[in-house]
C-alpha cells in the first residue's frame, strides 16, 4: 500500500480534490455561510493530520498534488475579466479609488514593516506576509519574488479575509465612513475576494467597488512591495 | 470546444507574461504582467470578453481548490513558524484594520471634496 501511494501519479491530486470537494459540498448542503466555514482552510489541515498520522512524506503528496501551481498564471490573467467589467467604474471613480487603495496599500506595508522591526521578525516570515492583502494567485506571485515561504502567505491572505468579513463593517462605522463607495474600496483593499462579499450585503455600490478593489490593490503591491523591501531590509 | 478556444487564448497571453518577466528585470511576477496584458488587449478590443469569459469565470470559480497544495506545504514550515505564529497572527489582524480604516478614510475624504466643489460649481 505504501510503496503504491509513493509511485502514484494521481494519490496528491486525488486528496486534494476528494478532501476539498467534501468540505465544500459539506458547506453547500447545510447552507453554511459563514466565512469561517472556509474549504480551502479545512481542506488542507484535514490533509496535513492526515499526512502526519500516515507518516507520508509532504513530498510523496506534492508529487501529484503540486502540479496546480502550473494554473497560476492563467487564473491570474483570468482575474482582468472582472476587472474590465468594473472599468467604467474604474474611471467614473479613477482618482478615488486610486489615492485610497495607494494610501491603504502603504499603510498596510508601513505597519507590517514598523510591527517586524519592534519583535525583531525574520525578514523571510515579514516578506510572506506583505502581499496578504491581495488575493492569494497574485499574494503568491510577490511571495515567490521576494523568496518567502507560500504557505505562510496562503494562511496570511485568509485571515485578512477573515478581518474584513468580521470586523469590517464595524470599524468603518467606528471611523465614521459612511459613503458606499468608500466602504466598497474599504472592504476590497483590505481583504479581498473575502470581504467582497461582505461588501455585497452592504450594497450594489460596495459590491462593485470592492471587486474593483482586489484587482487594483493587487497590481498597486506588485509595485509598492518590492521598493520596501528595497529600502528597507 | 468554446473552452478549449478560450483556454488557448489565456495560455498564449500566459506565455508571453513568461516572456517579459524573463527579459524585465523587475521584480514582478508573470502572472501579473499577463493579467495587465490581458486587460490591454481587452480595451484595444484585440481579445473581446466573449472570447475568453466562459473559460475565465469557470476558472475563478474553482480557484481555491488550487491552493490547497500550496496550504498543505505549511508542514514544512513548521519549524520556521514554530516561535511566531502570535506575532504573525496579530500583525496581520491589526495590519489588516489600518487598512480598513486608512483606505475607507481617504476615500470619504476624495468623494466628499469632489462633492462640495461641485455643489460649488452648482450654486
Amino acid at each position: 500500500m505504501r510503496d503504491f501511494i509513493v509511485s502514484s501519479s494521481y494519490f496528491g491530486i486525488a486528496l486534494s480534490f476528494v478532501v476539498y470537494m467534501f468540505y465544500h459540498i459539506v458547506k453547500e448542503k447545510f447552507k453554511i455561510r459563514s466565512p469561517f466555514f472556509n474549504a480551502l482552510i479545512l481542506a488542507a489541515g484535514t490533509i496535513i493530520v492526515l499526512l502526519l498520522v500516515t507518516g507520508i512524506d509532504f513530498e510523496v503528496y506534492n508529487n501529484s498534488a503540486g502540479h496546480v501551481t502550473f494554473w497560476l498564471t492563467p487564473m491570474t490573467i483570468c482575474l482582468a475579466i472582472p476587472l474590465y467589467r468594473q472599468l467604467e467604474k474604474l474611471k467614473e471613480n479613477f482618482v478615488a479609488v486610486m489615492v485610497s487603495i495607494l494610501a491603504g496599500s502603504l499603510a498596510h506595508i508601513i505597519t507590517l514593516f514598523l510591527i517586524a522591526g519592534l519583535v525583531k521578525l525574520d525578514n523571510m516570515l515579514l516578506n510572506s506576509i506583505l502581499s496578504k492583502s491581495v488575493t492569494t494567485a497574485i499574494a503568491l506571485g510577490i511571495t515567490g519574488e521576494l523568496g518567502g515561504i507560500q504557505s505562510v502567505t496562503i494562511v496570511g491572505v485568509t485571515i485578512a479575509g477573515l478581518t474584513g468579513v468580521s470586523l469590517g463593517p464595524s470599524i468603518l462605522k467606528l471611523v465614521r465612513v459612511k459613503e458606499p463607495v468608500a466602504k466598497g474600496l474599504a472592504l476590497g483593499t483590505a481583504s479581498h475576494a473575502v470581504g467582497t462579499s461582505k461588501a455585497m450585503e452592504l450594497g450594489e455600490i460596495e459590491g462593485a467597488m470592492s471587486s474593483l478593489a482586489i484587482v487594483v490593490t493587487g497590481i498597486l503591491t506588485v509595485i509598492i512591495v518590492p521598493i520596501f523591501v528595497g529600502i528597507l531590509e | 470546444m468554446k473552452y478549449l478556444k478560450q483556454l488557448a487564448i489565456i495560455l498564449m497571453v500566459s506565455v508571453v507574461a513568461e516572456v517579459m518577466s524573463y527579459f524585465i528585470p523587475l521584480s514582478v511576477p508573470a502572472s501579473v504582467y499577463g493579467l495587465v496584458l490581458m486587460v490591454i488587449l481587452l480595451l484595444l478590443k484585440i481579445v473581446k470578453l466573449d472570447q475568453v469569459e466562459d473559460t475565465a469565470d469557470f476558472m475563478l470559480s474553482i480557484m481555491p481548490f488550487f491552493f490547497v497544495a500550496p496550504t498543505v506545504s505549511l508542514m514544512t514550515s513548521f519549524d520556521a513558524i514554530k516561535g511566531n505564529v502570535i506575532v504573525l497572527v496579530l500583525m496581520c489582524l491589526v495590519s489588516s484594520i489600518v487598512v480598513i480604516i486608512v483606505t475607507g478614510l481617504a476615500a470619504q475624504a476624495i468623494i466628499r471634496f469632489r462633492h462640495r466643489k461641485e455643489e460649488k460649481k452648482n450654486a
